[in-house]
């Protein structure tokens, strides 16, 4: 079931647009914000609400490479290699990532707490090498700093598994 | 008319009408233009960049398909820059296809093949791992190969834009891009086909072809679909005496390359296990094997002895939707002058001669519309009938007509059909008010507050809007019969313009029997029985006589087997038993049921004598389209120890001791033009392939009670009692679908 | 908890137009905008008629910032003034260009600008609808913007009536979700309606047939940011900023092995070779210079000896390169120039929408044969194979992505071929020994 913060939200984004089609990337988005990744109830759902076939909604899914089908981690790391940060080792920290939670691009770690991919640039490339968990910039990254980053946020669920 | 556009392609000076595609205007002067994603009718997308050609002041390249001709333009197609292009694009193409050509169903007719064998490279300098993807079953009748797939995206555009079915998308994205189906894994659609046939390559592969032939092994026939009204042209692909594929080869005759699921893979009832193959005559109350001979000289023994003993009215016949003109029109003769019995009729599924007698009274007879006034008209009126499912080649020509020139469509309907989708105005009334709202609307009677959801102001609405209109075509299921379609072509002739009108009966041939004469009351050309010149006319050309009063209706033929009165039932083509609901008690009075069959139907069952008839795809003869026009079917092949109708009524006529001189259908055919009242058409025309529109004139008698008149309202799926004999047609989950869903 | 720091390093050199604010303490408040001369130029504007704004606007010589260089007082001056259909600005905040990053400084500093820019936009062409298409990646730029948004209606500088007016103008944020192609104004108008991001065929354009079918302009975050300056101080001093016909500073992104990598506002035409030594500190480690990436990656690559170029769009485009988006990279003497062409052809090949052949099949060709060839799997043919399949790209594709893709190819190609040689002869990177990660 989608939160009611979710479906409100969903009819703030909606009333933006002279057509409703035009909300779905933004849907999509939030959705999967919320939920982790887009479910099926998420695609009929935003079908109905903008009033189209369920493909057309499957169809942007596919185009769009942040939109997932499937659960990607609690911390999703997104490592970019291109020009500006491969030139200033952003390719090491790719591989760093890999190495120490054991999984490779487009993966999950058992636990459901990392996956990893490899993106396409950023648009952080001044402070390359740089990455993104979940929408967080992180620039100017060393294997140092990463693993600091990594050992930070396994704190930091640990820390919210208490409180829950 | 503005002012044509004066250009130049390769030299040759080009005038074409303004906003016409370079593309087009170079096929006027016999330029070829090489194209994938273009597609004449669905929208543009310079996709596929085959069409890139040199126009002088531009610099770059431009894409001839959504390049709209300039006056002055200066086009080159032939220069080496172009040709560079064509071959690069193609060897981009290659680079992931794989050349499984050799057992590819495509191979043959396909036109990357043909593309690279004339603008290609003889070699690949690709050397890397070509992208693979398996195979993938998108229902029991379509098959998507990704490999094979170069992303034209035609079978998109031809389900969203051509069938309003919306059921393809694009999945990923770059070279990864694929198509991908509605449901997940799977399609939910009306199964037309339409994306097998306009795939260029082997993508989208037929469920019922796939890897059984090479395209130059079977011979190719144009025929017509034998199901529903429409009268599709097909070409049933045959080798070793099986159809194996249908579709409309040349893309020739009135429907283009449309054909919709029965059309495109119901015709396989022809080449089932189930088929009739051998006369059946009942022995010791069970039907056994008899030869022709055997069968045919019981029949008419028992009907010489029925008639002996009762007289004609003893004896009654009941035709076919689906079979021949030339079959009806000596169905009938037989009938009133072999048997002398008026007592003939068939399972009416519209109201063709109510049609045809207001028209005549209106002196209006040029007001018949054809296929071809659908798709071209400016305004279209739906009363009743579902087309999307009992005319898919109407229902595509209506959306043809709203989709590539704006027409406006109004409906009158009590269901909400998924034509609406295309309407302006949609008037839904309750169930069964059609007929209320013509009524209402041709200002014979007022329409009752509750008959539509708006109320009368709907309905006023609505015949402002028409008003408004001119040239419209109205179109009308049996929701409007007898007195109504009076008051309706009456009104309609009211309209601005040149208002034309079409009948919707079910069946391939469902107004051939009408035009036919296969009524009680009515020959051949809705005339009536009752008129002494008439049938003096018939008379003389047969050399025989007719019996001058009206013979009973289907109902009081039934009414007349269970009075016991009537001791023989002709049938040919037909299930009476199922149509009409009839128990089984009913026939159970008949000394003689005669059944011409391809199946053992219910009807069959309980007969006497079964012999098996041809069906559509193994003999020829002529048949008639719901909007009247007249089409050859062509004999592809032959079905073992079956006849045509038409020889069976040969022999049986001859066993009666008539000397018809008839060879062929074609003399038949030749005594139906000569005549047949508004069949006055021109034998070369048929025997091209073009369906020549008749103009009948007549008027037969009002219809007699309401209950004659009635559709079976066959959904996509079914076609009466023959797609239970279709495995396609029962292959998908869509046809499990209540009646009149819209996908 | 993101960690990074303001890539605004400064330099002497800078002339700070846009940036000017960027040091003030809450410079992305409402506040602080008005208290430094923001929505003055709106004012301004609504005492001008709409084509006077256009025209101060086209003598600018304002040119379009996102890559193509398109005069946007002309593009503006495109739109029909009578229509009875609606009016769009749409603002392409979908920075995706490798080495580009500074739409991101200038909505995360001063989003007012931004707006202020939109809005005059709408007044000029008599627009009331706006939109911001946001790279999805930006998610907490959209935060930013939604929050400057708000404080816009809030303080009547959007909405109804805007400033007594009667002007009304309406702005919305629009996130994306990841596609380098929705940069590309068609395909961003496609996703903007909800479709998959596909180019459009031109014409017609989007001047005429934009957003919902409608007359639409759409300009970079940086070209609108602009204008409130252009509004305020004259089209003339704005266009003296720069070079004849590139008028206003711009925003460079020095990235790669240069020893202050960061984003710096110079006046259009300034020395690439000054930028790189003076404004950026040089290349990195006292190391050689081997070329620089002049505009994104989309851009033809220069050799060291070709940095004696004024950077604005004539200049570069005189030498076969393009200004492009700003994105100065720079790559030095250790760096393998066909890994550097595989990566950046890795990058299109995962980002082309899969519309139209050559793009789609030519971008992922070329991007498997790089891949081979720097893992040591080089034939002496593919050089020349790569070199023809970036040619039949080019000029070929629908909308500009595959040009970009075969630019930077050819440059390289043609410029560095000896690297390619050197890989056939040693069987393997020169550069590195280990074989590129196939990801």
């Amino acid at each position: 079931m989608l939160s009611d913060r979710l479906k409100a939200k969903f009819d703030s984004v909606i009333a933006r647009y002279p057509l409703k089609r035009s909300a779905i990337v933004p849907l999509l988005l939030f959705a999967q914000d919320e939920i982790g990744y887009v479910s099926d109830e998420a695609v009929e759902e935003i079908a109905r609400r903008v009033g189209v076939n369920p493909i057309e909604v499957i169809e942007d899914i596919g185009y769009y490479s942040m939109l997932h089908r499937q659960p990607v981690g609690k911390f999703h790391l997104q490592v970019c290699t291109n020009i500006s940060c491969m030139l200033r080792g952003g390719e090491k920290i790719f591989e760093h990532c890999a190495k120490e939670l054991g999984i490779e691009h487009k993966q999950t770690t058992p636990d459901g707490l990392f996956s990893l991919e490899e993106v396409e640039c950023l648009g952080a490339c001044c402070g390359a090498p740089a990455m993104q968990v979940n929408y967080d910039f992180y620039e100017n990254v060393t294997p140092e700093k990463l693993d600091a980053l990594l050992a930070d946020l396994r704190k930091k669920d640990q820390g919210s598994r208490i409180k829950d | 008319m503005a002012e044509p556009i004066k250009l130049s392609i390769d030299g040759k000076p080009v005038t074409v009408p303004p906003g016409t595609l370079l593309i087009e205007a170079a096929k006027q002067v016999g330029i070829e233009v090489p194209s994938f994603c273009y597609y004449p009718g669905l929208s543009l997308q310079g996709a596929c960049r085959m069409c890139l050609v040199a126009i002088e002041k531009m610099p770059k390249l431009q894409t001839a398909c959504t390049t709209v001709v300039t006056n002055g333009m200066v086009v080159h197609t032939d220069t080496p820059e172009v040709a560079n292009t064509r071959k690069s694009m193609l060897e981009f193409l290659l680079t992931n296809h794989p050349l499984d050509c050799p057992v590819c169903d495509k191979g043959g007719e396909c036109e990357l093949q043909d593309a690279v064998f004339r603008y290609g490279a003889a070699e690949t300098r690709f050397l890397e791992g070509k992208l693979h993807e398996e195979e993938k079953k998108f229902s029991n009748l379509v098959y998507y190969d990704r490999p094979r797939c170069i992303l034209c995206f035609r079978c998109i555009r031809v389900c969203d834009e051509g069938m309003d079915v919306n059921a393809y998308g694009i999945g990923f994205r770059a070279a990864h891009s694929e198509i991908i189906p509605n449901r997940g894994e799977q399609l939910e659609c009306e199964e037309c086909g339409m994306c097998i046939d306009i795939c260029p390559v082997g993508a989208l592969t037929s469920g019922t072809y796939r890897y059984k032939t090479r395209p130059w092994e079977v011979t190719y026939t144009g025929t017509i679909c034998n199901h529903c009204g429409d009268g599709c042209r097909t070409t049933l692909s045959v080798r070793n005496n099986v159809v194996i594929r249908a579709n409309n080869r040349d893309h020739s005759g009135l429907n283009g390359e449309f054909l919709c699921v029965k059309g495109r893979f119901g015709w396989d009832f022809v080449n089932s296990e189930r088929r009739l193959k051998s006369p059946l005559l009942r022995k010791n109350g069970k039907q056994e094997e008899a030869s022709w001979e055997e069968a045919l000289t019981f029949t008419v023994e028992r009907l010489k002895t029925i008639l002996a003993e009762h007289g004609p009215g003893a004896v009654a016949v009941i035709g076919s939707n689906r079979t021949t003109n030339e079959e009806d029109y000596l169905l009938q003769r037989f009938a009133r002058t072999v048997l002398g019995t008026n007592d003939i009729d068939h399972h009416r599924t519209a109201d063709f001669s109510s049609l045809v007698r207001a028209l005549t009274e209106a002196g209006a007879t040029d007001r018949y519309a054809t296929i071809e006034d659908i798709s071209a008209a400016k305004s279209l009126l739906l009363i009743g009938n579902d087309p999307t499912h009992q005319h898919p080649l109407i229902a595509y020509q209506i959306r043809q007509a709203v989709r590539q020139h704006g027409a406006r469509l109004y409906i009158v309907n009590s269901r909400e059909i998924k034509l609406r989708r295309q309407s302006s105005q949609y008037l839904q009334v309750k169930p069964q008010g059609e007929a209320e709202a013509v009524r209402a609307l041709a200002g014979q009677a007022p329409a009752a507050q509750d008959l539509c959801a708006g109320g009368t102001g709907a309905l006023t609405a609505l015949a402002d809007a028409l008003k408004k209109e001119s040239d419209t075509v109205i179109l009308f299921g049996d929701e409007i019969q007898g007195q109504t379609v009076n008051d309706l072509v009456t009104c309609g002739l009211t309209l601005p313009g040149k208002t034309r009108f079409v009948a919707l009966g079910d069946y391939a041939n469902s107004r051939g029997a009408a035009d036919m004469g296969l009524l009680p009351d009515t020959l051949p050309g809705y005339q009536p029985l009752s008129n002494e010149k008439a049938r003096e006319r018939m008379e003389s050309a047969w050399a025989a006589k007719i019996p001058a009063a009206p013979g009973r209706n289907i109902r009081s033929i039934f009414e007349g087997i269970r009075a016991g009165e009537i001791k023989a039932l002709l049938v040919f083509g037909a299930n009476p038993v199922k149509t009409f609901g009839l128990d089984n008690a009913a026939l159970t009075g008949l000394q003689l049921l005669f059944v011409a069959e391809l199946f053992r139907t219910e009807t069959a069952e309980l007969a006497n004598v079964v012999v098996p008839a041809a069906s559509f795809a193994e003999k020829s003869g002529t048949v008639t389209n719901t909007c009247g026009e007249v089409q050859a079917l062509k004999r592809t092949m032959r079905q073992a120890g079956t006849r045509s109708d038409l020889e069976i009524l040969l022999a049986l006529a001859r066993l009666f001791g008539q000397r018809w001189t008839y060879q062929s259908p074609e003399d038949v055919l030749r005594e139906i033009i000569a005549l047949v009242p508004g069949y006055d058409i021109p034998l070369p025309s048929l025997l091209v392939g073009r369906a020549v529109p008749t103009h009948p004139e007549g008027r037969p008698p009002a219809l007699e009670r309401p209950d004659l008149v009635f559709s079976s309202r066959d959904s996509l799926f079914t076609s009466g009692t023959l797609s239970r004999y279709s495995w396609a047609l029962n292959s998908v989950d869509e046809a499990k679908k209540p009646y009149g869903h819209a996908f | 908890m993101a960690d990074y720091r303001n890539p605004m390093l400064g330099s002497p050199l800078e002339v700070k137009v846009l940036t000017r604010r960027f040091d003030l303490a809450n410079s992305a408040s409402i506040a602080v905008y008005v208290a430094h001369e923001g929505y003055q130029a709106l004012k301004k504007a609504f005492g001008m008629k709409p084509d006077e704004v256009i025209n101060e606007v086209k003598k600018s010589n304002l040119r379009g910032r996102g890559g193509a260089g398109f005069n946007a007082g002309m593009k503006w001056s495109f739109v029909p003034g009578q229509t009875t259909k609606p009016k769009y600005v749409v603002s392409n905040a979908d920075e995706s260009e490798p080495g580009t990053c500074k739409d991101r400084v200038l909505m995360e500093y001063d989003p007012h600008q931004l707006i202020e820019g939109i809005v005059i936009a709408g007044y000029a062409i008599q627009s009331h609808q706006g939109y911001i298409y946001i790279r999805g990646e930006y998610r907490y730029l959209m935060d930013i913007l939604d929050r400057a948004i708000e404080e816009a209606y809030a303080q009547g500088y959007l909405g109804k009536n805007i400033l007594g007016s009667g002007f009304d103008f309406d702005l919305a944020t629009h996130t994306g979700a990841g596609a380098y192609e929705c940069g590309e104004e068609t395909a961003l108008l496609n996703s903007l309606e909800g479709l998959r991001g596909y180019p459009r065929v031109k014409p017609p354009f989007p001047a005429l047939i934009g957003l919902y079918g409608c007359p639409t302009i759409i300009n970079n975050v940086e070209t609108l940011s602009n204008v409130p300056h252009i509004i305020s101080h004259g089209g003339d001093w704005y266009a003296k900023l720069g070079t004849p016909n590139n008028g206003g500073t711009r925003l460079f992104c020095l990235s790669g092995h240069i020893e202050r990598p960061g984003i710096y506002e110079l006046p259009m035409g300034f020395p690439l070779r000054q930028m790189i030594e003076d404004v950026g500190g040089g290349v990195w480690h006292g190391k050689k210079l081997k070329c620089v990436i002049p505009g994104g990656s989309s851009c033809p690559v220069l050799t060291a000896d070709e940095i004696d170029v004024p950077m604005d769009f004539d200049s570069l485009a005189r030498i076969g390169s393009m200004l492009g988006s700003g994105g100065v990279v720079i790559l030095d003497e250790d760096t393998c120039m066909v890994k550097a062409a595989w990566r950046i052809m890795k990058f299109y090949a995962h980002e082309s929408c899969g519309w139209c052949v050559p793009c789609r099949e030519g971008t992922h060709w070329l991007k498997t044969l790089l891949e081979r060839f720097h893992s040591d799997g080089g034939m002496p043919d593919d050089p020349d194979t790569a070199l023809d399949v970036s040619y039949n790209i080019l000029g070929k594709t629908l909308c500009p992505l595959g040009d970009a893709a075969a630019m930077p190819m050819i440059s390289i190609l043609k410029k560095f071929r000896h690297e390619f040689e050197e890989h056939l002869k040693l069987g393997s990177c020169p550069y590195e020994k280990r074989a590129v990660n196939v990801a």
